[in-house]
Order: structure tokens, then C-alpha cells, then sequence
């Protein structure tokens, strides 16, 4: 059950907090259980000599992970990062702060693998790897959205995302995982989507759509699924085909591939472009789930692959997706040329749902009636796995500005936030990297506070009445919080749905259609 | 030779074995150490070219302090810029024989020191009183810019009050130790203490958190180019990975 606490209230600015020991000290999310943990190979529960497994994982990730063992030397304990959590803003619990959530791996780390620890351990801050220590890593890893926002300010960039993935991971390594996560996975990597929907429910759920889309618009906008020799495989989170206002989003994805005219498809198979294998910290893992999408792109033979709005996918897609199963571009191996020989070299691979229709906006593909937005004045939340881990467009910056052109094109009232609190320097939703979970709400109140905070300012000065945001895991945690701090919950909406709104749909559909009647004609 | 020249002579050469040995441990466990993924943080470079430039202003500015908290970042620019403008000028001390005229221009940089000693005491000023920093730190954390502190201000006092010591003598002490023709050093006490924390701080080097000096050219969010769409970025131990799992995937390959 979810325990009552205190929702903070909106200050006029982010104050930074005086630290209040033990303010979110706890047993961390619910405990994953063996039906969950063994299908990803990790022990069912916690593992006899856990102390043993867990020092010996460290030490092979450290070796395995440059970032790992660097950033665990490199930390000089300056306390740039101490004030940028939006989780220790909002809780004031010292222990997220971002150099005081490293230390638990760090104190331990000096403890078993350094000269100092070994010897002077009190000097250094040395601890050992006890129960007590092993709690607090599970309760406050848990704490983590892996934003990466203490980063920016690092002066090593040192980034706790890193040592955050590697804490659960050796987590999940002595039997101790995330339940939310850990069953999520399951399901991803054997149905092929995160909410466990097969084929025909899948099927089901789009013709549904389809139809309804059709009696709105009276336009016949399709969701094809599993076509073979479809052009784009569109990859996309499971959240969009039910969740409010994803589904919004998807319907826009549509109306844009059906003004184009281009053909598209998604796959059954590989129906989720999320991937909690990033979170869990897994390669192993994270590569599973991604060899989906690679063998669904070759099996329905599609020439481009493009990910719909979703950040930690985008991030995967983006920056992992080449390494892990040689979707993109350069490969020199066997393996990576295999898929890049099918794959259209015209287009980045793979591409964002925004390249997309910036792309056939500045083509001047697409028209739009601006005024249809004109009731909203709309804010952008860049999504902290899109804002600070990828790129779009090829072009400096292309992640913060794609976007905004993008709503500047089908929206005249546009304004940002505070710059502080956007782009690079963008305060996380407060549910990314594995906390959208109920059994962590508190957490995840308290983590929005600060960009809660910031929407309150442009809401005050701007009359902002509308939050844009292009992830699937921000859309949720925005509904849920939203009304939590006097915010309307249905104010969150996808770019693609501003996008379907506007779009004048026009043109002639088919490009065969076109030659049939030059042919005839 | 004295007893006492004996001992800081040896203390010399055992410091700067195990920082040489040390580092360079430590450089190469980073340099073999993989990067399985591609993890440059925003504003990441497209280009080589920008990642240098983006190293550069890291180390020269320290742009990402400068960007989180202005009175860290000038404290801590202030004490790293006064210890380089220092130690450029402790060159003299080390060249065997006459000194070529160039070194007339770091005269002035006895004054760097102040800038140091400013630095320093900003530094443990706000690891003391900032409750937030105070939270993290451990006692080496003080120790450390203590240390550096007391090396600092007790070069100050030989250099700008009536306690100076024999810079000849200095000199021939600190050359003889690089072309290995030793001799005795000056005692005054605080010389003494001056070279020996100097000769300690080189010691803990590369056991210390000293490794940011390495770690910041390292490290994996600054130094990678954002491109891992072009090109095919991929570590030793999961290609070796990937092609047992090839051959699975051909199996597998339209067979659902």
C-alpha cells in the first residue's frame, strides 16, 4: 500500500533545501520474485553468498565499463551536483543528492578494490558491503530516474545514470530486483511488448482505432501491422496504442504517414520501442529486446526504421541501437552490414517520429490550420533521455530544436520555460528510469516539484494551459502528478496530437494512385 | 651528506616511483577498459574536432563548474591556476645550472601563490559551512586541501616574509635530485615541511581522489563523439558476444 505523505508546495523559485537525514529512507519498490527474475537469467531470490557475487560483479563491471571505474576514481567530492537532483530537491533526503547516491557504490567500492579503502578505510569513507548498505542501495538506486542532469554540471561528467545501472545490476545479480521493471521485461522480451499484448489483441486494438478515427474524420487512416515490404517499420511505446493522451499522439503518427502517403507498418513481434533494459543496467538484457526490432526489420523486409515519442527508446534507438544490433550506420563487421545493406542510406537510421515530420514540413509537405491550436498556450518539456543522451536531425542542438519548430509550425502560442530548468539542464518528469510505479509514488511527487515548479511560473506569466511532451513515460507520470500540485491532468499531450490536430488533410493519398491516373489519362 | 638529506633524497625517489608506476597503472586500466555504449552528455560535440575543443574548455575553464556553481568554480579555478603559474615557476629550481633568460617571465609568478592560498581557503571554507557539502565530505576530503594548504602558505612565508631560505642551496638540492649528483638541503623548518608534503602529495597520487587529473580526459561522457548513428561503435567483449548470437539469429530468422 502507498503510505500517505506530504506533496510539496510550489515555491516561487527553487529554493535548495536544507538536507533532512532520512527523509526518504524506506525498503525501496516492490521486490521481484522468481517467476520474474529467472526468464532474464538473474537468481530468484537472494543468493546465500550475496556479499561474495555482488563484490565479484562489481569488479567485472568495472572492468567491462570504462565510465564505472572512472567515474569511481575521478569524484572529488566538490558538490556541483549536490543541488541538481530534482529527487533531492523535492525530498531533501542528503542521500539523493547525486555524489552522496555514487558514494554508496563508491564507499564500498574504496572499501574492497583501492589501497586507501583497504587500509584507512574511515580516512577515505570506506565502507563494507553489509545488509544495511545493500538496503540503502536498493532503496535509493530506486530513487534514480537515471536523467542524467547531475552530469551536465559535473566537472568530470561524471554520471550516476552510469553507476545507478550498475548498481542494479549487481542488484538483480545477487537476486534482489526490481518487481516493476524486472515483470516488464518478461513480457517485452517474449510477447514483444510491455503490456503483454499478443498479436490479436494488438490487431484488435488498432482496427478499433481505425474505425474510430474514421467515423471522427471520415478519412480512412490505417494501422497496418506486420505488412511485408512496407517501407518504414514504425517502432513505438505499447503506451501509445491505449494509454490517455498517448493514444492521441499515435493518431497523429497516422494522420501524418497517411498525408505523406508513405508506407508503413508496425510489427507484432517487436511492438514496444521501449526497453527497461537500459534501466535494469542489463546490455545482455537491453540487447534482447532490441534484437526484436532487428529481426522484425528484416523479416518484414522495411527499408527505414523510425521510433515514435518516447525517450529512454529514443535513447536506445539512437545512441545503443547501432552498437547493440547494428541498426544504423558504419558498421564494419559481418554482423551490423547484414541489416545496413537493407536499409534505406537516404535516412538516418534509425529516425525519430520528429525528423520525420520536420522533414516533410520543411519539405512543405504538409499544411496545417494553426488557428485549431489557437485555445492553447503550450510549454515544451524536453524529456531527459531525448534532451541530454541523443540527437535529431544531425545539427547541434537538433533535440531541443526540432521539437520546438515542430510546434512553432502547427501552433502559434509557444512559450518555454525557465532556461535553467529546460534543454540540457531539463528537471526530469520525476518517473523515468524504472519509477513509474505506484508503490513509488511519493518519490515520484516529489521529484516533479521542480518542474511542477517551473510550469507554475509560465503558467502565472504566460497563461500556459498546455504541457507538450514527446515520451511515453513522461505523458503517464504528468497525468498522475499533475493534479497533485492544482494542475489540470488532461493538460499533458503528445506533439503528434498538436501535429494531427492542425494537419489539413488534403492531398492526394497514394503515390500508385497518381501514375494509375496519368496512365488512364 | 646529512642524515636528514639522506632521508628527503630517498623520500624523492620513493614518491615519484610509485606516482610513475602508479599513474601509470592507472592510465592504462583506463585506456584498456572498453566503452560499450555511446554515453557523450548534452551539449554533445558532433565532430572530433568539437570534442577537443569541449576537453579543452573543461580543463582550461572547467565550463561545467562554471555552469553549476559560481563560487566553487572561482575558488576552484583560482587555487588550479595559482598551483600551475607555481609550479611552472619551481622549474627553476630543477634545470641544472644557469638559467636560460625565458625564466625571467615567471618571475612574476611568485604572486600565484596568494591565488592558490585564496582558492584553498575558499575550498575548505565551503566544505565546512555549505551543510550539503559538509554531508559528503570525508576526513581525507580536508586533508587534502589542508595539505595543499600548509605546502601553499609555507611557500609564501619563505618567499615573501623574512624567512627566506638558500636558494642556492635549494637549487643544487633539487637539480641534483634529476641528474643524480645530490647534496645536502637547506633545514629551515619550514622548507623542510614545504618538500616534504610536496613529496607526500606525489605519493597519494594515484591512490587519492588526485585521479580526477586522469579521469577528466578519460571519461567517457565528455570524451566520445556524438555520432553513434554513422558509425558502428562497439567494445571488444561484446563483438566477440555478438557472434555467437549471429549465428542464432540466422536460425531464427523467418521462423516465427
Amino acid at each position: 500500500m502507498v503510505e500517505k505523505f506530504d506533496i510539496p508546495t510550489l515555491p516561487t523559485y527553487i529554493e535548495i533545501p536544507d538536507i533532512e537525514k532520512g527523509a526518504m529512507k524506506g525498503d525501496g519498490p516492490f521486490k521481484s520474485s522468481a517467476e520474474f527474475q529467472n526468464p532474464l537469467g538473474f537468481p530468484g531470490e537472494k543468493v546465500a553468498d550475496w556479499q561474495t557475487v555482488a563484490i565479484a560483479k562489481m569488479a567485472e563491471l568495472k572492468s567491462k565499463y570504462r565510465s564505472v571505474q572512472v567515474f569511481l576514481d575521478a569524484c572529488v567530492k566538490c558538490g556541483a551536483c549536490t543541488d541538481k537532483c530534482h529527487y533531492f530537491l523535492g525530498s531533501k533526503d542528503p542521500k539523493n543528492m547525486p555524489v552522496a547516491r555514487q558514494d554508496l557504490f563508491r564507499s564500498v567500492y574504496r572499501r574492497h578494490f583501492t589501497f586507501a579503502g583497504k587500509y584507512f578505510p574511515k580516512l577515505v569513507g570506506a565502507k563494507d558491503l553489509d545488509e544495511t548498505m545493500l538496503d540503502d542501495w536498493y532503496n535509493y538506486f530506486h530513487q534514480c530516474s537515471q536523467c542524467r542532469r547531475c552530469s551536465v554540471f559535473c566537472p568530470y561528467g561524471i554520471d550516476t545514470a552510469e553507476i545507478s545501472m550498475a548498481a542494479r545490476e549487481v542488484l538483480d545479480t545477487v537476486g534482489v530486483g526490481q518487481k516493476y521493471c524486472n515483470q516488464i521485461l518478461g513480457k517485452a522480451t517474449t510477447v514483444g511488448n510491455n503490456l503483454g499484448l499478443p498479436e490479436p489483441a494488438l490487431r484488435d486494438t488498432l482496427l478499433d482505432l481505425e474505425e474510430e478515427i474514421e467515423e471522427e474524420t471520415g478519412i480512412a487512416i490505417k494501422y497496418p501491422l506486420d505488412v511485408k515490404g512496407a517501407e518504414v517499420l514504425l517502432v513505438t511505446p505499447s503506451a501509445d496504442f491505449f494509454a490517455e493522451p498517448h493514444i492521441d499522439g499515435l493518431i497523429g503518427y497516422g494522420k501524418v504517414f497517411h498525408q505523406d502517403g508513405v508506407r508503413w507498418t508496425m510489427s507484432s513481434f517487436a511492438s514496444e520501442g521501449a526497453n527497461f533494459g537500459m534501466f535494469i543496467g542489463s546490455y545482455d538484457v537491453m540487447r534482447k529486446a532490441a534484437l526484436r526490432i532487428r529481426k522484425a526489420a528484416l523479416d518484414l523486409e522495411v527499408s527505414r526504421i523510425m521510433v515514435g515519442e518516447c525517450g529512454h527508446a529514443w535513447r536506445v534507438a539512437y545512441g545503443f541501437w547501432n552498437t547493440l544490433t547494428g541498426v544504423g550506420a558504419g558498421a564494419t563487421d559481418v554482423f551490423g552490414l547484414k541489416l545496413q545493406n537493407q536499409l534505406d542510406p537516404r535516412y538516418s537510421q534509425p529516425q525519430h517520429i520528429i525528423e520525420y515530420t520536420h522533414d516533410l514540413i520543411k519539405r512543405g509537405k504538409l499544411e496545417f490550420d494553426k488557428s485549431v491550436n489557437d485555445h492553447r498556450t503550450v510549454t515544451f518539456h524536453d524529456s531527459c533521455n531525448i534532451a541530454r543522451a541523443s540527437n535529431m536531425g544531425g545539427i547541434p542542438n537538433g533535440q531541443f530544436i526540432l521539437p520546438r519548430e515542430v510546434i512553432k509550425a502547427v501552433c502559434n502560442n509557444f512559450v518555454d520555460m525557465a532556461r535553467d530548468t529546460i534543454m540540457e539542464s531539463t528537471f526530469c518528469c520525476g518517473g523515468g528510469g524504472g519509477l513509474l510505479t505506484d508503490d513509488l509514488m511519493e518519490i515520484r511527487v516529489k521529484g516533479a516539484m521542480p518542474r511542477m515548479q517551473a510550469l507554475k511560473a509560465v503558467e502565472g506569466s504566460d497563461n500556459v494551459d498546455t504541457l507538450v511532451a514527446i515520451c511515453a513515460i513522461c505523458k503517464s507520470q504528468f497525468s498522475k502528478v499533475l493534479p497533485k500540485f492544482d494542475f489540470d491532468p488532461y493538460m499533458i499531450v503528445s506533439v503528434h496530437q498538436l501535429v494531427g490536430e492542425a494537419l489539413i488533410m488534403d492531398k492526394p493519398q497514394i503515390e500508385e494512385d497518381l501514375s494509375a491516373t496519368e496512365v488512364v489519362g | 651528506m646529512s642524515a636528514i638529506s639522506i632521508f628527503f633524497t630517498a623520500l624523492f625517489y620513493l614518491s615519484l616511483f610509485v606516482f610513475l608506476i602508479g599513474m601509470a597503472r592507472k592510465i592504462y586500466q583506463y585506456w584498456l577498459t572498453p566503452t560499450p555504449l555511446k554515453i557523450p552528455i548534452a551539449p554533445a560535440p558532433l565532430t572530433q574536432t568539437g570534442v577537443a575543443m569541449r576537453i579543452v574548455r573543461e580543463v582550461v575553464l572547467f565550463e561545467s563548474l562554471f555552469k553549476s556553481n559560481k563560487w566553487t568554480w572561482i575558488f576552484g579555478w583560482l587555487f588550479h591556476v595559482g598551483l600551475l603559474l607555481v609550479l611552472i615557476r619551481h622549474l627553476r629550481y630543477f634545470w641544472p645550472g644557469d638559467l636560460p633568460e625565458i625564466f625571467l617571465l615567471t618571475q612574476p609568478f611568485k604572486y600565484a601563490a596568494f591565488a592558490m592560498v585564496i582558492g584553498l581557503v575558499g575550498l575548505i571554507g565551503r566544505r565546512i559551512f555549505v551543510e550539503r557539502i559538509r554531508y559528503i565530505s570525508a576526513p581525507s576530503d580536508y586533508l587534502m586541501l589542508i595539505l595543499l594548504l600548509v605546502i601553499g602558505v609555507s611557500g609564501v612565508v619563505m618567499t615573501f616574509t623574512n624567512n627566506h631560505t638558500d636558494i642556492i642551496m635549494v637549487k643544487e638540492f633539487a637539480s641534483g635530485l634529476l641528474i643524480l649528483n645530490w647534496s645536502n638541503l637547506p633545514t629551515e623548518v619550514y622548507f623542510l615541511l614545504h618538500i616534504f608534503l610536496a613529496f607526500i602529495l606525489l605519493l597519494i597520487f594515484p591512490i587519492s581522489k588526485l585521479l580526477h587529473v586522469p579521469g577528466v580526459f578519460f571519461s567517457p561522457t565528455l570524451n566520445q563523439v556524438d555520432d553513434s548513428r554513422k558509425k558502428r561503435h562497439i567494445s571488444p567483449w561484446a563483438l566477440k558476444q555478438e557472434q555467437g548470437h549471429a549465428v542464432r539469429l540466422e536460425q531464427a530468422l523467418g521462423k516465427d
